[in-house]
């Protein structure tokens, strides 16, 4: 059921909420509330997404949005048991609301469950003294979703807090799994490495970080690459070299010291996988706060 | 069925009756509660007709009734509904009064047995007492059996002087057995349901006890401000008005023992020996907080501040929060704190008692892997989204052996799906029926006043004002401070 609202406010919202959840005889259930920021024209993707992860995480989605109209006023719609498990609320401030949208949020939070803020376009630099960042104990952004994803990440990186993550950090999950298996498979002193990705691709940037951080020693990021997000990784030692090398986004060759090179599959992942990934942990990301160090220290040596 | 009887509102026009006493009248009718020829006489300072009065009934059930307006139901309520126009203080409306009641006795068949419902503010008490007294409608000794009952609302008393003054007052014309002091909250399903809950069940028994609870904490929140009710409301307070009486009682009912029955007798028992063991720690300045809602932006609307509200002083100190630690001295719960919070422009309506499990004494997993567990719950959900949650850690579908918490619902609308009478309906009927356990008794409001009285005199010695919070939010920083000095957080409702 999808209930509409003009000029709302949240007892109103809370009371809709309630009398639908007696009608369709549901009983909540839910793990999260998930908190979505988003633009109008990014609202459609971010919906879709979320309703995927609700899918696995039944949640009570709440998806704000600027209008434009000049009133102080807040417009909404409420779904239940319509295409996902959970509930969703889709909140559109106006006029000087749109600055006053924790205040809203607030009250529309679960009780008791863990709250998730996620960005999916561009987000605050600092999201964990945002208004609304605040409100979360997760707080996810990507910075894919920025015009400028490097000088994105860099930023995160700086203003990093714990339980931040970017989904730049989650479209590494494989190549990380990957590269960490087969050192442990294949263990070697690493005495160089090496990153190739396309321009300006963050995910690459941050992988960098991360293999220098764990690994001690200085990593090369080359932002020349001709294929598509994360190029290529190699981690050369006196035995040889562990190198993974894709360049169709889709399917990479893997070669180790002594073994013949091997396909793997390390497709790029779908917005909405990412984000059902990201929603399987809901504590601070250790190794992403000391990769995001990483990143830092990088950049102050540069400066 | 009540039996023949005739309920007299004071205050026939005020808020209460007309959106929540009078419907509740009905809807007993329309459920075939309330007997043929029932009397109900508004009374109110309106030079009203009769059939004015009964237009405004009419309304005032058409829109606030929880099972509908039936005409033939109206036709029923409508042959006994009069009105008396006139002052509290105005003999002549009172020798009216008893002539209507008089007159009502002869042609509907009510018997003399009457209920006075005092719907009027606390300082009108002691007038509509004496006068009732005085033109003989409170007699005491009848020699027939007919009944005069007196109903109340709270607040009873500012503190326990107070209390214990307007008791004598009451009891000098009323049977202390007449007296019925309303708290709704006592009339609410779901409470009703934590008698069930508790003494129906093998299940909950063996952990409602300091072995297995951590710590209680009992929340009444409220989203809207003052509304209107500044009169009423500056000078007395969240604590006086919300504490004292129903948080209070919850905790009472939460923590008592298992009564020997569940007449009024016994239930109150047991009620006053644990309100009797309870007490707040002596540093009220760690152990208690107070608050007063800021203007801004609260729930998509602006909203103005306490001391911005119509009919506020500028300089009011009176709280609009109020948090207070209570401990219980016995077997069952020494050394378990019930924390117990209520305030106005608080994030959304709801009431609710959280029972906090202690924490497992060993978790046989990595530290990563419960950081996001927290402590078992059992939350007793009082409104508006009546049930129980039961709160425990499970493992997340995975690989890893990963934990987080999930929560098991019992939701009352959906495993019932008839819907609960409202708590006015349900104490109205007992009134008339003569049936207590879900009233308060004196001593229990004194013991209730006993609790709070220091924590009133030490916030009043303070002379500053309440520490000021955003509207909308949930309460002050105090009151966080409060129990993470206890190494606890308050739960959000």
């Amino acid at each position: 059921m999808i209930k509409k609202f003009t000029g709302t406010n949240t007892a109103e919202l809370q009371r809709a909420i309630d009398s639908a959840r007696h009608q369709l005889g549901t009983t909540s259930g839910m793990v999260l509330t998930l908190i979505v920021v988003a633009e109008l024209d990014e609202f459609d993707q971010a919906l879709a997404a979320c309703v995927q992860a609700g899918r696995e995480h039944p949640s009570r989605i709440v998806l704000l949005t600027n209008g434009l109209a000049r009133a102080d006023r807040l417009d909404a719609s409420v779904r239940l048991g319509e295409d996902a498990p959970g509930e969703i609320v889709t909140l559109r401030f106006h006029g000087a609301l749109r600055q006053h949208r924790e205040t809203v949020v607030l009250p529309l939070l679960l009780p008791d469950l863990p709250v998730v803020v996620w960005w999916p376009g561009e987000s605050p630099a600092d999201p964990g003294n945002d208004p609304i960042g605040r409100l979360g104990t997760r707080r996810i952004t990507d910075a894919m979703g920025a015009p400028d994803p490097i000088r994105a990440l860099e930023v995160r990186a700086r203003n990093y807090c714990p339980g931040d993550t970017d989904l730049t950090w989650t479209r590494l999950t494989r190549w990380r799994g990957l590269l960490a298996a087969s050192l442990d498979a294949y263990p070697m002193v690493v005495e160089s490495a090496e990153v190739r990705a396309a321009p300006g691709n963050a995910a690459g940037h941050l992988l960098g970080a991360w293999l220098s951080d764990r690994l001690n020693l200085p990593v090369r990021v080359d932002h020349g690459g001709v294929g598509r997000g994360v190029n290529f990784v190699v981690l050369a030692g006196e035995e040889g070299e562990i190198r993974i090398e894709r360049t169709d986004g889709n399917m990479a060759v893997f070669a180790a010291p002594g073994l013949p090179e091997r396909i793997v599959a390390l497709t790029r992942r779908d917005l909405n996988t990412l984000l059902t990934e990201e929603l399987r942990r809901l504590d601070d990301d250790l190794i992403y706060a000391e990769s995001m160090a990483a990143l830092v220290r990088r950049l102050d040596e540069h400066e | 069925m009540a039996g023949p009887s005739a309920i007299v509102l004071f205050g026939a026009t005020g808020d209460l009756a007309t959106k929540k006493l009078i419907p509740a009248i009905y809807d007993l009718a329309n459920r075939g509660l309330l007997a043929p020829g029932s009397g109900l006489v508004g009374f109110a300072r309106r030079d009203w007709a009769a059939e004015h009065f009964q237009e405004r009934v009419a309304d005032a059930v058409k829109q606030y009734s929880r099972t509908g307006f039936r005409e033939d139901v109206w036709q029923q309520l409508l042959e006994g509904i009069r009105f008396v126009g006139g002052d509290l203080a105005d003999d002549a409306a009172f020798i009216e009064l008893g002539r209507v009641l008089g007159e009502l006795d002869r042609t509907n068949g009510t018997g003399g047995n009457h209920a006075f419902y005092l719907s009027v503010p606390p300082a009108a008490f002691d007038i509509a007492v004496a006068q009732l007294r005085k033109h003989g409608l409170a007699s005491k000794k009848d020699h027939s059996n007919a009944w005069h009952r007196v109903v109340i609302e709270k607040p009873f008393g500012h503190d326990l002087a107070s209390a214990q003054e307007l008791e004598r007052k009451l009891s000098r014309a009323f049977d202390p057995s007449s007296i019925f002091r309303i708290d709704h909250y006592l009339g609410k399903e779901t409470v009703q349901n934590l008698l069930a809950f508790r003494f129906a069940n093998t299940l909950f028994e063996p952990i409602w006890n300091r072995n297995y609870i951590g710590h209680v904490q009992i929340t009444m929140a409220e989203d809207i401000g003052i509304a209107g009710r500044a009169g009423y409301y500056d000078g007395i307070g969240a604590a006086r008005d919300v504490i004292q009486n129903h948080l209070l009682q919850l905790l009472a009912l939460t923590a008592m023992e298992e009564p020997t029955s569940f007449n009024g007798i016994d239930l109150s028992l047991e009620k006053r020996k644990v309100l009797g063991a309870a007490r707040v720690p002596a540093d009220f300045s760690n152990h208690t907080a107070r608050g007063q809602y800021a203007g801004g932006w609260a729930g998509g609307t602006q909203v103005a501040g306490y001391l911005a509200e119509d009919g506020i002083p500028p300089d009011s100190t009176t709280e609009t929060f109020a948090a207070i630690r209570v401990d219980i001295d016995n077997r069952r719960w020494a050394g378990v704190p019930f924390y117990l919070r209520t305030g106005k422009r608080l994030p959304h309506r709801v009431t609710e008692v959280a029972l906090n499990l202690r924490a497992a004494p060993h978790l046989p997993f990595n530290g990563t892997d419960v950081r996001n567990l927290g402590t078992n719950a059992l939350v007793l959900r009082i409104q508006p989204d009546e049930g129980v949650t039961l709160r425990f850690g499970a493992k997340v579908p995975a690989t890893t052996m990963e934990l987080r918490d999930v929560n098991m619902d019992f939701e009352y609308g959906t495993s019932f799906t008839e819907s609960s009478p409202e708590a006015y309906e349900r104490l109205l009927l007992d009134v008339l029926l003569g049936s207590e356990p879900l009233f308060p008794r004196p001593e229990e409001v004194e013991l209730s006043w006993q609790i709070l009285d220091p924590v009133l005199a030490y916030w009043a010695e303070q002379r500053t004002a309440p520490e000021s919070y955003p509207p909308g939010t949930w309460g002050p920083p105090s009151a966080t401070r409060m129990l993470a000095r206890d190494g606890f957080s308050w739960r959000r409702p």
